[in-house]
């Protein structure tokens, strides 16, 4: 049996303590308090415009949190500059939502941009490697020399994913890694993730609305709702965490103590 | 009392402005002068900004130099100057037209498009991912442009210096009937090394605005495709009104009184 709560700070991958964010007056991320274990596979879910990707992007400093800590292997991150938040960043392997390709780079450059950058490989292993990446992915050699712009929204998904784990990172983090997917294509890149944690030894940390994913994914879950994690806890405990915010999100019921903010009617 | 309080609300966005520009300036030139360098981007702006200009700039010095041979002889025939031809149109391209024209030209071109460039950039996340990739944007995307811009204006205006002295003696030989011959050694006679200088100087000058102004207003845009395209607006604006003002400035810097 799993330990209900994550152990000491110290010891997780990555720990998140009060993290604080606002824009403005609207108040998005209001103290969250997270911890993932090395070799782990955390999934948030919560609703939309709850601050998730803003969570990610704190998590990366590339939004400057208002308050609370980020430690990175007992690290404290948020006022890395120059060299060592490059070094920093080294660690992490991300996944946009919108897929955030190069559109003046082919896709191979895209997936390869790491690796012929900070990695200082060749161009023709670079190439090879990133053949390698795009197959595991479902993306053939011949998608290889397009521009993104040439893709379905799809498969510029799966480029983001590929250029993602390309460098195989410590720390992976995908901003709903299966939406616009097919459900196949979708199964497919579950199993990627659950791959790429289970081989590389990775931790993953992920956002996503698809509960079927989050499942197949997930080591535990965590939910974020008004800018806080309000629960947290193995995968098979969601489906009775007593918590009613869960029970209604995981359910997809319009009913519930969470209130969507639809005009009219 | 209320009529003030617009003026020093403007004021306040100026000076705001003027902060943020100079701190981003600053940063833009550390990240220039330390690598790593990207001369393959490098080499990408120098030719997107250098060599895919010159028709358009070449086409402006040619006019320019035609129109200015007309314009200097109907005004210089009425009181018997008309050999001062030569001279009035070396002198007014390499000091003056060459390098405004030739950057106001550039202006419109690639300071709209680098700044659509980075500002679709920005709002797509790209440069966000860029900087997951261990990968500065300054030395990356911004770099690159400014030195390209420094180094590529100077030798668009020598190109454009040329082709527009020589609208000028085409109009003068064929239109006013000047002797060749004696057009061209016009030409040299009263030319100097730093009227074509000044003018490379104020073109390097030129060139460092556009791309920077290109860079500042896409780097920081905002807001979608409406972001997008004030940025580029605003881009081409400030840039044209800082090379006409440094224009002056630098005129007065190199010609004045000794
Ligand atoms: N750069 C920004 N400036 C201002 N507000 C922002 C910015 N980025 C995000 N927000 C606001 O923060 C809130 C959370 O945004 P975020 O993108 O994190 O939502 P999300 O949980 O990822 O939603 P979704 O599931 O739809 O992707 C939103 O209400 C959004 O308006
Ligand atoms: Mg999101």
């Amino acid at each position: 049996m799993l330990p209900p709560e994550s152990p000491a700070p110290a010891l997780a991958k990555i720990a998140l303590t009060g993290l604080r964010k606002a824009f403005g007056p609207k108040i998005v991320l209001d103290g969250v308090d997270l911890a993932v274990n090395p070799g782990e596979s955390l999934v948030i879910i919560g609703g939309s415009g709850t601050g998730k990707s803003v969570l990610l992007k704190c998590l990366l400093g590339l939004l400057a949190p208002d308050g609370g800590t980020i430690a990175v292997d007992g690290e404290e991150t948020t006022h890395l500059s120059g060299r060592k938040r490059t070094d920093h960043l080294a660690k992490f392997g991300m996944l946009f939502q919108g897929a955030a390709l190069f559109d003046s780079l082919p896709v191979w450059h895209n997936v390869a941009f790491r690796l012929l950058g900070r990695e200082g490989l060749s161009r023709r292993e670079a190439r090879a490697k990133a053949l390698a990446t795009l197959a595991s992915v479902g993306l053939g050699p011949e998608v290889a020399d397009l521009a993104p712009a040439e893709l379905s929204g799809g498969m510029q998904k799966r480029v983001g994913l590929a250029r993602a784990i390309a460098a195989r990172p410590d720390i992976l983090l995908f901003d709903e890694p299966t939406t616009g997917l097919d459900p196949i294509m979708a199964d497919v890149i579950n199993e990627l993730i659950v791959k790429s944690v289970r081989e590389l030894g990775s931790t993953a940390l992920s956002i996503t609305h698809d509960m079927a994913s989050a499942h197949k994914i997930a080591d535990r879950m965590a939910m974020l709702h008004e800018g806080r994690i309000i629960w947290s806890g193995p995968k098979r405990e969601i489906d009775h965490s007593g918590n009613p915010f869960v029970d209604q999100f995981i359910h997809g019921r319009a009913e519930g103590p969470i209130h969507m903010q639809v005009r009219g009617g | 009392m209320n009529i003030l309080a617009p003026l020093g609300r403007t004021l306040i966005a100026f000076l705001a402005t003027v902060g943020r520009l100079a701190a981003f300036t600053a940063r833009a030139l550390s990240h220039a002068v330390r690598p790593p360098f990207y001369f393959g981007a490098l080499g990408r702006q120098m030719l997107d900004i250098g060599y895919y200009s010159l028709p358009v700039v070449g086409l402006t010095a040619l006019f320019t130099g035609m129109v200015l041979a007309l314009q200097s002889n109907s005004g210089f025939a009425r009181f018997d100057a008309a050999s001062a031809i030569p001279t009035v149109v070396v002198l007014s391209i390499t000091r003056e037209l060459g390098p405004v024209m030739a950057g106001l030209m550039v202006a419109g071109r690639i300071g709209a498009a680098i700044a659509a460039e980075l500002g679709t950039m920005r709002v797509t996340e790209q440069i966000d991912a860029l900087v997951t990739l261990s990968t500065n944007p300054y030395k990356y995307l911004i770099a690159p442009r400014l030195w390209a811009g420094l180094l590529m204006l100077p030798l668009l205006v020598f190109v454009a210096d040329i082709i527009g002295v020589f609208g000028g003696f085409l109009v003068s030989v064929y239109t006013l009937h000047f002797n060749a011959a004696d057009y061209i050694s016009q030409t040299w006679k009263y030319l100097e090394f730093r009227d074509v200088t000044s003018g490379l100087w104020k073109a390097a000058v030129f060139g460092f605005i556009i791309a920077l102004m290109g860079c500042y207003h896409g780097f920081t845009s905002r807001g979608g495709a409406q972001g997008v395209g004030e940025a580029a607006t605003n881009a081409v604006v400030s840039a044209s009104i800082l090379i006409l003002v440094t224009n002056y400035l630098l005129t007065g810097i190199f010609f004045a009184a000794p």
